[in-house]
């Protein structure tokens, strides 16, 4: 079994009468791409937001590698390994595709420079390698404010990885990308990620995607874990087809 | 923005090289384009902070900060020097900057631009009313310091603070168009489009903020300074909320996508107002307000975007 890199301990949330989290208790392993998968509401994003520190849990713990994250800011935890991608791409619009890449750059710098020019930082070929990776090199001088919404869910991905993190968790990476384009975007995604030895957890809604590409499937429902397991094991589990995937 | 920089770079460098060749022929100008100068220092501060989308209605503080450094000075310390007090403003408005900053790097919008003003409008309360240490509203009068050990006759000084005053303005400039695009000038923009994008690439956007609140604490010392040795004389008004709004003024005047437009806007402004309060008297606020609104209306990104705005319309864009 592979080194447990996040390690949730029965994590509570709830907002008023909505209960988000209700005991989850999961380890996520190095290497591996983890679906989450549920209906709306379920919790999925929630737990997301737990484990990157935009919300701090009523109980339970998060741990990665070993250190207690649950009251950590998420600049911290990033500054830790945890990167994330947004189900809306959170780009600095205005600015290019690669200084978006080159701010991600120096952010993993402790004290960024205010005088050295940010075109002229060392790590500008390293962006331009992890552009090239997702496929969205050819938009580098673009303003991220033009490029179509799949480019961006990439360039999303790609400033995720410039922080080299060593767990990346993504929300609905192919949501709002055209059919046709998924697998596409899945397949450009899975190769960088295995190339810069990332493990992944992805919330998705799309059970091909699921089935093609995770190693483990979590099935959220009503703040629970309802089923873990290969994605054959749980993709064929009646309840899970009845109650989540709805056949 | 990448775009616009070498043109307007140029303009910069002629407008720097006519601030420092035109007052030889009209001395009446030396005061002018030091006044010029120093309030576009200070108004560097401003457009630093709207990288952020931040807008300081208080920033006349750090300005009142640095003037008085030198009144006081002069007051209980005995004559100075040009670049002491330009040093000693620029220290003590930092320090002032830095303990302000970590109060309202906290806030954002509306809330960050109040809680300037409330800081600026408690320093200016206490200008007027300790009225034993700062004469009230009369203020202290700024002797006429030397530079280096020289002293000047009142002709000489005019040229001698215009010129200290360029130099200080040509180095801001310079410094301030670096800063903008090196990677704290870059975050700065950052905090404005995507703030929460940023904390997540694992930078404080309130580190980032508050650097930069520093800076344009410093810069506004020290053009306090300067206006303070051009005008001989600091007064609770340095510190007065309408002075901060004339920063912001300028600022938008000139537009904030470069530093340039700092200089731009001060240039415009003092202009308008030393010629029109010579001819329309107490009327030439109204000039102002008139060309506040075309730009406003014709030329949103300031003096400085009417080049993009030209090209644009030659281009046919819309």
């Amino acid at each position: 079994m592979a080194n447990v890199l996040l390690s949730a301990k029965d994590i509570k949330i709830r907002f008023g009468g909505i209960i988000a989290a209700d005991g989850i208790d999961l380890d996520i392993h190095e290497g591996e791409n983890l679906a989450i998968i549920g209906p709306n509401g379920a919790g999925k994003t929630t737990f997301l937001n737990i484990s990157t520190g935009y919300l701090r849990p009523q109980a339970g713990t998060v741990t990665f590698l070993g250190h207690d994250i649950t009251a950590h800011l998420p600049r911290s935890i990033t500054k830790l390994g945890i990167a994330r991608a947004f189900q809306i791409p959170q780009l600095f619009l205005d600015q290019t595709v690669m200084e978006n890449m080159l701010i991600a750059a120096a952010s993993r710098q402790r004290y960024p420079s205010g005088f050295k020019a940010l075109s002229r930082l060392p790590e500008a070929p390293e962006m331009e390698r992890l552009l090239e990776l997702v496929g969205v090199r050819s938009y580098a001088d673009r303003t991220a404010r033009e490029l179509p919404e799949g480019q961006r869910k990439l360039v999303d991905i790609a400033l995720a990885l410039a922080l080299k993190p060593k767990l990346l968790l993504m929300d609905e990476p192919t949501s709002g990308v055209a059919s046709s384009e998924k697998l596409e975007i899945m397949d450009i995604l899975t190769a960088a990620l295995a190339k810069e030895k990332v493990t992944s957890v992805f919330v998705e809604h799309d059970m091909d995607m699921v089935e093609r590409y995770a190693h483990r499937v979590a099935v959220w429902n009503v703040g629970k874990i309802q089923k873990l397991g290969t994605p054959a094991e749980v993709l064929m589990d009646p309840k899970v087809r009845e109650q989540v995937i709805g056949i | 923005m990448t775009t616009r920089i070498k043109p307007i770079t140029a303009v910069a460098v002629i407008f720097f090289l006519v601030s420092a060749i035109a007052p030889l022929f009209v001395s009446s100008w030396a005061t002018l384009f030091a006044l010029i100068l120093a309030k576009g220092v200070v108004v560097l501060g401003i457009v630093l902070l709207l990288q952020a989308g931040q807008v300081s209605f208080g920033h006349a503080m750090f300005f009142a900060a640095g003037a008085y450094t030198a009144a006081f000075w002069g007051k209980y310390i005995g004559s100075g020097d040009i670049l002491l007090y330009v040093v000693l403003a620029g220290a003590s408005s930092t320090v002032f900057g830095l303990i302000v900053g970590l109060f309202v790097v906290r806030y954002r919008q509306i809330f960050f631009g109040m809680l300037n003003l409330a800081f600026s409008m408690v320093l200016w309360s206490l200008l007027e009313k300790m009225f034993h240490y700062t004469n009230g509203a009369d203020g202290i009068r700024v002797a006429r310091p030397d530079l280096l050990g020289f002293s000047f006759t009142p002709e000489v000084f005019q040229y001698v603070i215009l010129y200290v005053s360029l130099l200080i303005a040509v180095a801001a400039f310079c410094g301030m168009q670096r800063y903008l695009e090196s990677p704290l000038g870059h975050m700065l923009r950052a905090i404005k489009s995507n703030e929460t994008r940023l904390e997540y690439l694992g930078m404080s956007a309130r580190r980032v903020l508050l650097i930069a609140y520093v800076i344009s604490a410093f810069l506004g010392g020290v053009g306090g300074a300067l206006v303070a040795m051009i005008q001989q004389i600091a007064t609770p008004e340095f510190g007065f909320w309408t002075k901060s709004g004339e920063f912001v003024f300028i600022a938008i005047l000139g537009g904030g996508a470069h530093a340039f437009g700092a200089f731009a806007g001060a240039a415009m402004f003092e202009c308008v107002r030393f010629y029109a309060a010579a001819h329309l008297a107490d009327s030439w606020q109204l000039i102002l307000g008139v060309v506040l609104i075309a730009i406003i209306l014709y030329a949103p990104n300031g003096l400085i975007g009417l080049r993009q705005r030209y090209s644009h319309s030659r281009k046919g864009e819309h």
